[in-house]
């Protein structure tokens, strides 16, 4: 694609500002800030790739893959900002996540040991443990609020606080994990995800490109079954004192 | 005789002591005080009844009994040892609670009762159909999904599942108050017999005060996080000495009256 091609996609932006203004809808600013940085970062990014694939090393790629961590567990930490030490829960959750989908795709020769490789195939399971860790922490606090009085009783017959808890976490994991099986359901029917597209128009064939789209969907799954996993047992000791009493304070009133 | 005029007698140390409890919480906006300085005493094996104007911090005081929550400041002792030096799983099983709303586990009934004994492995001991039976439900009840039961029925099932794990103290924060005077009796009941034959001890919020009468016990008169008056139940309910304790119990005998 062109530098001009490219400079044209910006009319979409221009339509989505004239329609915000049209309706008052008050989006102009934040529009502009995105598209700025999403420009920005992407094409930093684009640079540091082109770096990162020439040296082939791996110590860079290892400190990528470190950054996007960071980043995606302080995004994701933002949702229980009322857990105590949640940002290094979410932390280590994604990074376990991410370890463990690198040692099978390595480990199985899936993926070949190469930046191209891992660099992108990594961000889609960063990513996807992000997602997954915000909506788990959100319905964790959420749950536990409206169970609260169950776990009250569980506790008072002499149960732990893990043992009180469990209902609540495979409620909270289940629900981190659906919406990734759901989509597995109807992909291909309702859209052509993101990589199978972005290969296709690249001129790799079809056949290929459902290849990488099943291997990454399969993963994903697993990945969000395991960020859900780990963050949920990470998370409940902190929503407990000691003494296996509630600690109410951690939890948010509106959820 | 001589001896027992020289030696003092030994006094029978409480089950519980209660020494100057103070507990706030936050109510959205600032941190009220729900407990004053309670300081109290259990002897073993008595009934206690608790009573006192909606929000003076009846049920917050069976919380820290249980343990589910701390004091800010002050101590209980629960046979001679302060609670925080017991294990609290142990202890939460020997001072059972039943909460003043009946919240039930998920599951049949016949699980809500053995979730207790579940807990230790203990299951094969105990027999849910009979603890059904003792708080007046028909033990086909058992295999029902406890959250489709009435308030009545429910409240009584809380009963039996603390029951189950053969307390030696019994936390009841107003566990008749969804039943029928009948149903109510008979809990009364069985409280008193496992008294009467096990030394149970007792602690029961009611707002019913001829209820605290039939049980007979002692009887704390609770009014804005304070304790105002205790004594033995006929004592404090004909002659309540403090004007907090004396309004609230004619307030409650008036409107006895008027029902
Ligand atoms: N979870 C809670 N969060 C904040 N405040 C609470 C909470 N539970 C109780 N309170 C407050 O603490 C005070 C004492 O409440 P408590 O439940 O101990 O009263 P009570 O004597 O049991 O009243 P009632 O007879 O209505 O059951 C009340 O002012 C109440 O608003
Ligand atoms: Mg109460």
């Amino acid at each position: 694609m062109s530098i001009t091609a490219l400079l044209l996609t910006l009319v979409f932006i221009g339509l989505t500002i004239l329609l915000s203004l049209w309706q008052r809808l008050g989006l102009e600013r934040d529009l502009l800030i995105g598209t700025v940085r999403a420009a920005l970062q992407l094409t930093l990014v684009g640079y540091v790739l082109l770096v990162v694939f020439e040296l082939r090393e791996w110590p860079f790629i290892v400190l990528m893959v470190m950054v996007m961590i960071l980043v995606a567990a302080q995004n994701a930490a933002r949702r229980g900002s009322r857990i105590p030490g949640v940002f290094w829960r979410v932390l280590a959750a994604i990074t376990v996540t991410e370890v463990m989908a690198m040692l099978v795709m390595l480990g199985l020769d899936i993926i070949p040991p190469t930046p191209q490789y891992v660099i992108p195939i990594s961000g889609m399971v960063v990513g996807n443990a992000m997602v997954v860790a915000g909506l788990l922490l959100n319905r964790l606090q959420s749950e536990m609020e409206a169970s609260r009085q169950q776990i009250m009783v569980a506790l008072s017959l002499g149960a732990t606080a893990r043992q009180a808890v469990l209902p609540v976490l495979r409620k909270t994991v289940r629900a981190g994990t659906i919406p990734i099986i759901d989509n597995l359901k109807t992909v291909g029917l309702v859209q052509l995800p993101g990589m199978m597209t972005g290969l296709i128009i690249a001129g790799v064939s079809p056949e290929v490109a459902v290849r990488w789209q099943l291997l990454i969907m399969f993963s994903l799954t697993a990945v969000s079954a395991i960020c859900a996993i780990v963050l949920a047992f990470l998370t409940y000791p902190a929503l407990f004192t000691a003494a296996h009493q509630l600690r109410t304070d951690a939890l948010s009133r509106s959820g | 005789m001589t001896n027992s005029n020289l030696l003092p007698v030994p006094e029978q140390e409480p089950l519980f002591l209660l020494d100057d409890l103070w507990k706030s919480r936050f109510d959205g906006k600032n941190r009220v005080n729900v407990l004053e300085g309670v300081s109290a005493s259990v002897e073993a094996g008595r009934i206690v009844t608790v009573v006192g104007p909606s929000g003076s911090g009846k049920s917050t005081l069976m919380l820290l009994l249980n343990r589910l929550e701390e004091p800010d400041s002050g101590r209980i002792t629960y046979l001679g040892r302060d609670l925080r030096e017991w294990n609290v799983l142990d202890l939460r099983r020997q001072v059972g609670m039943v909460f003043q709303q009946p919240v039930m586990l998920s599951g049949s009934v016949r699980e809500n009762v053995l979730y207790g004994p579940r807990l230790v492995g203990e299951e094969r001991d105990s027999d849910p159909e009979a603890l059904l039976g003792r708080v007046g439900l028909d033990p086909s009840l058992a295999d029902r999904d406890a959250r489709e039961l009435s308030g009545g029925q429910q409240q009584r099932v809380a009963l039996a599942r603390v029951l189950a794990n053969y307390p030696a103290v019994l936390l009841l924060d107003e566990p008749t108050s969804a039943l029928d005077e009948n149903a109510s009796r008979m809990i009364e009941e069985l409280v008193v017999g496992l008294q009467r034959e096990k030394g149970l001890t007792c602690i029961w919020v009611t707002h019913d005060l001829s209820q605290a009468l039939r049980l007979d016990g002692e009887t704390w008169v609770f009014d804005s996080g304070r304790l105002v008056e205790s004594g033995s139940t006929m004592e404090v309910l004909s002659q309540p000495r403090h004007p907090a304790a004396r309004e609230y119990l004619k307030s409650r005998l008036e409107r006895g009256e008027a029902r």
